[in-house]
């Protein structure tokens, strides 16, 4: 669903914009449509989601219609129409993670935030949800971490509480 | 010890970088393909090794490249499938973060083939960190000359470009992956055409799989007569395996096609057995969407022969008694594990990822979930049985892409093979409940081998 009770009004930065530019030039001339899925990827790794507003001014940017740009972020699973926590745990819940424990490790996740599935903690700095394979079968339970979508693998109820308390003290000490 | 073509270097330090990779003998192939040999050579080449796509489909690579269409004046194009979201699968992500240039090389080498002055690696967006070393793996290529404007002084051009993806397991399907690459949602294409006549941009266009693509270096370097010498029949070459479930040793391995199935699982040099000392109940040998197999069954086929790993020995039965070598995505289940609650774990995999173009797949696979989920969880009759049967029976080959069989052949597969367990779930419902999978029913997984 699309979000607008938070429809932030964005302003690309000429970095993004010249980033927006690289992509484009990877295509043929009249074929700039290809830039979408790189250019929302690069939005969405600048404002953590996809406001209706940024997507508008991809649109334009692009030349092409607002909602061929709303059926391509609806469509995608990678792509956040919510604001997120700073950080959003995703964990592989598909069979081969799951034969090595991905349920316990979803429980565990939900207890130790206190948050259910989609939603954000108080502090704005976890949300998690459970993803379908995410191609690491053979070291499972996995997890990631966007925007840079970092990997944790043959994960432990220990080694989240882990990763979770250090991802505390790295925003503590960002803030 | 097998032969290794792909991964024989995978344990040296800095192969990702382009100064090792060189030093192991990597872009040998560019060298001979670009400067000895014609396209046609090369394409030639490929055909005689017999290499079957490594994707799933298993349709000979060379027999693919010679239907690409040649028109005059319209670019071609080399599309590499890099969308690995194969639930058992992967092979493709290991490659690309170990060894980049292995890739590079390949596209290089195929695109001169195909007459492809431009070439795309579809990536699955979930991938980030793989995306970032596939293109800085393309950059130094290009900075050493191998990539771009006159490669090696030859008047050929090549440029490479990486293309996320956005998490869409129907994207691994070709016509949905160029849809995607336009820039539009992954819903597959009506074939005919096929993307050899109309492809990206309605241009003619090969789609390959990463490892497709990889394994045609050692083909130039070796000759294709070479490599296919190396297998059994009509599966010739070498076969990224990945490993996962209760095994000792879950990872990727580099097999010589023809390895006894019952030796992957068991010998120490692979998989090291059943992890924690169970027995082996089931296998699912290519990927989540070919038919799981009962233990007896995928060490032997239905008349007491070995089974081996390839495409044929898989295949032998058909889908009554045998499965598929698929993506070669091997997933195996230790005798605690419970059929029915996996099936139900990958419908639901199949109802999130289908596109929804299709009302068999859209509406069957969410209809699968829900029967699938009552019955595990304690709440099914006996009559859902027959219409989960019905069910899958009435999306299989009703639908324009594969998802559709994807989706219904694990069901039916663990109905096939596993029927008495989804009686025992719906006759044990409090059991069920808690998770007492009641296994002892269940007469013949195999022992653990003691070494």
């Amino acid at each position: 669903m699309l979000s607008v009770k938070e429809n932030l009004i964005v302003e690309f930065s000429v970095e993004l914009l010249n980033k927006f530019s690289d992509v484009v030039s990877r295509y043929p001339g009249d074929k700039q449509k290809s830039a979408l899925l790189p250019i929302l990827h690069l939005v969405q790794e600048e404002y953590g989601w996809l406001s209706v507003d940024a997507m508008d001014k991809v649109a334009l940017f692009l030349n092409i219609q607002p909602i061929e740009v709303y059926e391509v972020a609806t469509f995608y699973t990678m792509f956040l129409l919510q604001p997120q926590g700073k950080y959003l745990l995703e964990v592989c819940r598909t069979g081969p993670c799951c034969l090595v424990g991905a349920e316990k490790i979803m429980t565990h996740i939900e207890n130790k935030l206190g948050v259910k599935e989609g939603e954000v903690t108080s502090d704005g700095l976890f949300s998690w949800r459970g993803v379908e394979c995410l191609a690491a079968c053979g070291f499972g339970p996995v997890l990631q971490i966007g925007p840079s979508y970092t990997f944790y693998e043959n994960l432990t109820e220990e080694s989240v509480d882990k990763l979770i308390n250090e991802l505390k003290d790295k925003a503590k000490s960002e803030a | 010890m097998g032969r290794k073509l792909l991964l024989e270097h995978i344990h040296v330090p800095g192969i990702n970088t382009l100064a090792v990779y060189r030093e192991k003998g990597g872009y040998r192939a560019v060298e001979k393909a670009l400067k000895t040999m014609s396209p046609e050579d090369v394409v030639e080449e490929v055909k005689k090794s017999g290499l079957r796509g490594r994707g799933g489909a298993g349709f000979p690579t060379g027999m693919k490249w010679s239907f690409l269409a040649k028109p005059e004046g319209v670019p071609r194009y080399l599309v590499c499938n890099g969308d690995e979201s194969e639930p058992g699968t992967f092979k493709d992500r290991y490659l690309m973060n170990n060894i980049p240039h292995a890739l590079i090389e390949g596209m290089i080498v195929s695109s001169y083939a195909l007459g492809a002055n431009t070439s795309y690696i579809y990536i699955r967006g979930e991938m980030m960190p793989q995306i970032r070393i596939i293109e800085n793996a393309i950059q130094e290529a290009k900075a050493a000359g191998w990539l771009g404007k006159n490669i090696l002084g030859t008047g050929y051009d090549l440029e490479i470009y990486v293309q996320p993806g956005g998490g869409a397991y129907i994207c691994g399907e070709e016509t949905a992956l160029l849809e995607s690459l336009e820039g539009k949602r992954g819903n597959p294409r009506i074939k005919p055409p096929f993307p050899a006549v109309a492809g990206l941009y309605g241009c003619p266009t090969v789609v390959n799989n990463v490892e497709s693509i990889a394994a045609t270096v050692p083909i130039v370097n070796d000759g294709g007569e070479e490599y296919a010498k190396i297998g059994i029949e009509r599966s010739t070459g070498t076969k990224l395996i990945s490993a996962s479930g209760n095994l000792v040793k879950p990872g990727v391995y580099e097999i010589e096609m023809g390895l006894p199935v019952e030796e992957f699982i068991f010998s120490d040099e692979y998989c090291g057995g059943i992890a924690n000392g169970k027995r082996l109940k089931a296998v699912v040998a290519g990927g989540s969407s070919v038919p799981i197999l009962p233990a007896n069954l995928i060490t032997k086929t239905i008349n007491g022969n070995p089974r081996l790993m390839t495409y044929e020995s898989l295949a032998d039965g058909g889908f009554v008694s045998g499965t598929a070598m698929g993506s070669g995505g091997f997933i195996a289940f230790d005798e605690d594990q419970c059929i029915v609650r996996n099936t139900w774990n990958y419908t639901r995999f199949y109802r999130h990822e289908s596109c929804g173009q299709c009302s068999p797949c859209r509406e069957g696979t969410g209809w699968m979930e829900k029967l699938l989920y009552k019955i595990e969880s304690g709440n099914g009759s006996l009559a859902d049985i027959d219409l989960l049967w019905d069910i899958q029976r009435r999306i299989e080959g009703n639908t324009i892409c594969p998802l559709g069989d994807a989706a219904a052949w694990p069901v039916a597969a663990a109905i096939r093979h596993f029927r008495d367990e989804f009686e025992w779930h719906i006759l044990n419902p409090g059991e069920s409940q808690q998770r007492n999978y009641g296994l002892a029913h269940y007469a013949d997984p195999l022992e653990p081998v003691t070494q």
